[in-house]
């Protein structure tokens, strides 16, 4: 039975990706392009040693902002502002670290704890709203999105801890080469791996233990599948509402580091402020499951990549985009129709083996 | 009329779904003017059987005749026109409408493109007064109580011309007098020449009311008895519906305690707008003691149990033994020993999707076997599932599947037997026999007898009055929030219950 529940739940990702392939190859000839060239150079290119680093790179931001997604998704809450809180994580951890002359392994800690800190602030912003006040996360998220925003640019602009880092652009003192976390080309050469890389599969086994294999993890998926029994089960929800908030906040805080400490080494007024709702597209495809979402990010991140092969071929980059749009439709209308099929066929699957046990009486 | 001339006639009716035989070889004779009943346990195959004849759903095979003229019904339209009426055990009514209105929608009179409500009116107040069903045509529904809303989807279905009448479960709703109402317009209609097929598993009423009485056991009918020439007791009808003889029930020693379990002092629920639900009651119950309460739902008991269980905010005092509870979480009244069985199972007792054994840990993730401190142990909390299984008889191929593919009796035996775990010093359980067989409802009796026989003390609500005499030491009658009667489960009998209830007057 376990084994079908999985078989089922990979049926729907696959039909999602078949029927947006289809539209987009139906696009595609509309515009006059050639499908086959165009998918064949994107696979090519995809999979060529420069563009897989480029991926497994991309998509561990990716994955480490869906986590941070899913664990509010997990009871219902809708974290929205990954965005904000990874900005300001990434920001924090940026101060921190330019300021540190320790050794690496406590250099990069200490960074990643501010992160954390920071975005669980953040985040708790909106949980004391919805508990305190009764605004809607959805709406309080989004707003603080706008406002970190803000706070940064003021920051950077307006503050010394803004400096020149290149020409015309503003951002924070670089960080030592003691504290960057640059990681390991054993791909292509070129292109190294992040160091987070290795971090973020730490992060998403203590991910599924925590969800499955501790009192927390049942509560909160308990309050996520029915918030009127986990109550009188004895879970406090508000509680619930400000722990789970927080440590979503705390893992969308670390979204902006393996950029940061794996590349650029400062945060300036350049860095991507957006890959937070990418995360929700993927904790979506991967249904809150961190096997999922590894692989839907991987997905993401190469239609990404190779989106920029597409303009050599002569067709918009953002035919990636509306394939992008598509999986995902697509995938969460098929998980629905599949989960209502196994709830049925479960259903009728009981009812047959009782009457088995029946009849044999 | 010809007194011995059916009127439905169904014949070798096979109903299967996926999986499941809902129907096998149905044969039911229905005479015309007789009141038919109908009786099965739960998942029986009634409701089926019900809907094939309302066309509701097409048997796959059978036939079907009414007043000897065999027919096809694709949909209840078909079923209307056939003269056959349904009175759903949910009422379909539209409360901002008055009576006249709902009873016409659907089929109103037109004058030109005019409604004519004149003759609906004139239409109607015949129908009423030919059968003694006495309503004012003009009350917004919404003022009306259960009975009365009963009677306007009566007047409903015979304002639409139907000769049969089809109950399903009509006295589910009911307090006793409202019953004793209910059944003498049912011997009404049958004067007039209407046909009664009535659904129903309260045997007493059956067999009160029924001129014929068919039993269904396992999707197939397995006799039909008359009550006025055959002399068969509601004992008799249970076991030819469980299909082996009854458990008796033991009898009911004293093993009430000196220790006080739990005390309730002046507690009060208040709604939104600052209306008491539950006025200012106080109680105490002792160990090895059960305290039932009687009440027509809606009337404080929910709040009561929310309120004991730290989920609604309530005024007054709770202890439980020697200490005081009032201001105590959920949690940590769970973690004492309370077990909780609550009202609506669904709301509250299950996560619907997920496999039985998490369902298993709900309310008690904090406990051996299902946690050891912060870590849960999935490990021996299946093993614990599988114990309940056996225990409760829960009918499942295996505690993997989703608590939603299970059938209700089967969710609430899971339920029931997941309170009892882990020796309750308390039990709060609201109709903890709702939806169950009979076999496994003397089970679940059992079981609650034992465990008070150790100790437990428990509070009882439910609306099966005859569960409630039988199980409680003493009864509080509840009604609008406050109690206003005290009944000794000895002497007092379900009708003087139902009586008080309803405020009517005062129980033994």
């Amino acid at each position: 039975m376990n084994l079908r529940r999985i078989g089922t739940s990979l049926i729907a990702p696959a039909i999602g990706l078949l029927i947006s392939m289809a539209v987009t190859a139906l696009i595609l000839s509309v515009i006059g392009a050639s499908v086959s060239t165009v998918f064949s150079s994107m696979w090519t290119y995809g999979t060529s040693p420069r563009a897989m680093s480029l991926m497994v790179n991309l998509a561990t931001i990716y994955f480490l902002s869906a986590l941070a997604v899913s664990i509010g998704f997990k009871m219902n809450l809708f974290n929205i502002g990954v965005n904000g809180q990874y900005v300001l994580g990434a920001l924090a951890a940026a101060v921190v670290a330019s300021n540190l002359t320790f050794p690496k392994v406590a250099s990069v800690s200490i960074a990643i704890l501010a992160a954390m800190i920071v975005g669980a602030l953040w985040a708790g912003i909106a949980a004391w709203l919805k508990v305190a006040r009764g605004v809607s996360e959805v709406i309080s998220t989004i707003m603080l999105n706008f406002i970190a925003i803000g706070i940064i640019s003021y920051i950077i602009v307006r503050t010394g801890i803004g400096t020149e880092t290149s020409l015309n652009v503003r951002g924070t003192k670089p960080i030592p080469e003691s504290g960057m976390l640059r990681g390991l080309a054993f791909i292509d050469p070129g292109t190294p791996i992040y160091g987070f890389f290795f971090i973020s599969i730490v992060i998403g086994i203590g991910y599924w233990f925590l969800l499955n294999r501790t009192r927390f993890g049942f509560d909160l998926r308990a309050t996520g599948k029915s918030a009127s029994a986990a109550r009188t089960s004895g879970v406090q929800s508000n509680r619930m509402i400000y722990l789970t908030m927080l440590l979503s906040g705390a893992v969308a805080g670390l979204v902006g580091l393996p950029y940061l400490l794996g590349d650029t080494g400062t945060y300036s007024l350049q860095f991507p402020t957006d890959w937070g709702f990418t995360g929700i597209a993927i904790a979506l495809l991967g249904r809150n499951n961190p096997i999922g979402i590894a692989l839907g990010a991987i997905l993401w991140a190469f239609l990404d990549i190779s989106s920029g092969q597409l303009i050599l071929e002569g067709v918009p980059r953002e035919i990636s985009t509306i394939m992008q749009g598509l999986i995902v439709i697509v995938v969460v209308i098929s998980y629905e129709i599949v989960r209502r099929y196994q709830v049925k066929s479960e259903q009728t699957s009981v009812a047959k083996a009782l009457a088995k046990q029946e009849a044999s009486v | 009329m010809n007194s011995n001339a059916l009127a439905v006639e169904l014949t070798g009716i096979w109903k299967r779904f996926p999986g499941v035989v809902a129907n096998s070889d149905i044969n039911l004779k229905v005479t015309s003017g007789t009141v038919h009943a109908i009786v099965g346990e739960n998942g029986a195959g009634k409701s089926t059987l019900m809907k094939i004849l309302y066309g509701m759903q097409k048997a796959d095979e059978g036939t079907i005749s009414v007043n000897g003229n065999g027919l096809i019904f694709n949909s209840p339209s078909d079923a209307i026109d056939a003269g056959i009426g349904m009175v759903h055990q949910h009422f379909m009514l539209a409360d901002n409408f008055t009576v006249l209105e709902n009873i016409v929608l659907g089929s109103e009179p037109k004058n030109g493109i005019r409604l004519d409500f004149a003759k609906a009116r004139k239409q109607i107040s015949d129908i009423a007064a030919e059968n003694g069903l006495a309503v004012d045509p003009d009350v917004l529904v919404s003022e009306l109580g259960v009975g009365d809303r009963q009677r306007i989807e009566i007047l409903k279905v015979l304002y639409r011309g139907a000769k049969i009448l089809i109950l399903d479960e009509p006295t589910a709703v009911l307090v006793p007098h409202e019953v004793d109402e209910l059944f003498n317009t049912l011997r009404d209609l049958k004067q007039e020449g209407y046909t009664v097929i009535f659904i129903s598993h309260k045997l007493d009423e059956v067999l009160s009311i029924a001129d014929e009485i068919t039993v269904i056991r396992q999707g197939t009918t397995v006799g039909s008895v008359n009550p006025h020439t055959q002399n068969v007791s509601a004992r008799d009808l249970a076991e030819m519906m469980v299909g082996n003889e009854l458990p008796t029930p033991e009898s009911v020693g004293d093993t009430i305690q000196d220790e006080v379990v739990l005390k309730v002092e002046n507690l009060s629920v208040f709604a939104k707008g600052g209306k008491a639900t539950v006025d200012n009651i106080s109680f105490q119950i002792r160990a090895g003691e059960i305290l039932g309460i009687a009440g027509v739902e809606g009337n404080g008991q929910a709040e009561i149990l929310d309120a004991l269980m730290g989920i609604e905010f309530a005024t007054g005092t709770v202890h439980f033994k020697d200490e005081d509870i009032t201001k105590k979480s959920t949690r940590h009244r769970r973690e004492l020993g309370i077990g909780f069985i609550p009202e609506d199972r669904h709301r509250q007792a299950l996560m619907l999707e997920a496999p039985l054994w998490e369902n298993r840990m709900l309310g008690h993730q904090t406990r051996s076997p299902n946690a050891n401190g912060i870590w849960l142990t999935p490990r021996s909390a299946k093993a614990d599932t599988k114990r309940i299984v056996e225990e409760y008889d829960v009918r499942t191929p295996g505690i993997e599947v989703l608590a939603s593919a299970l059938s209700g009796g089967n969710q609430q035996k899971l339920i029931v037997g997941r309170e009892m775990s882990g020796e309750p010093k308390l039990l709060i359980a609201a109709h903890p026999t709702r939806g169950v067989d009979v076999g496994a409802q003397a089970a679940i009796w059992d079981h609650i007898r034992h465990a008070r026989q150790s100790g437990l003390a428990v509070l009882l609500v439910s609306a099966d009055l005859d569960e409630l005499i039988g199980l409680s030491d003493s009864i509080k009658v509840l009604l609008r929030g406050k109690f206003v009667a005290n009944a000794d489960p000895a002497t007092v009998t379900p009708q003087e219950l139902g009586t008080a209830m309803t405020g009517a007057g005062e129980a033994a």
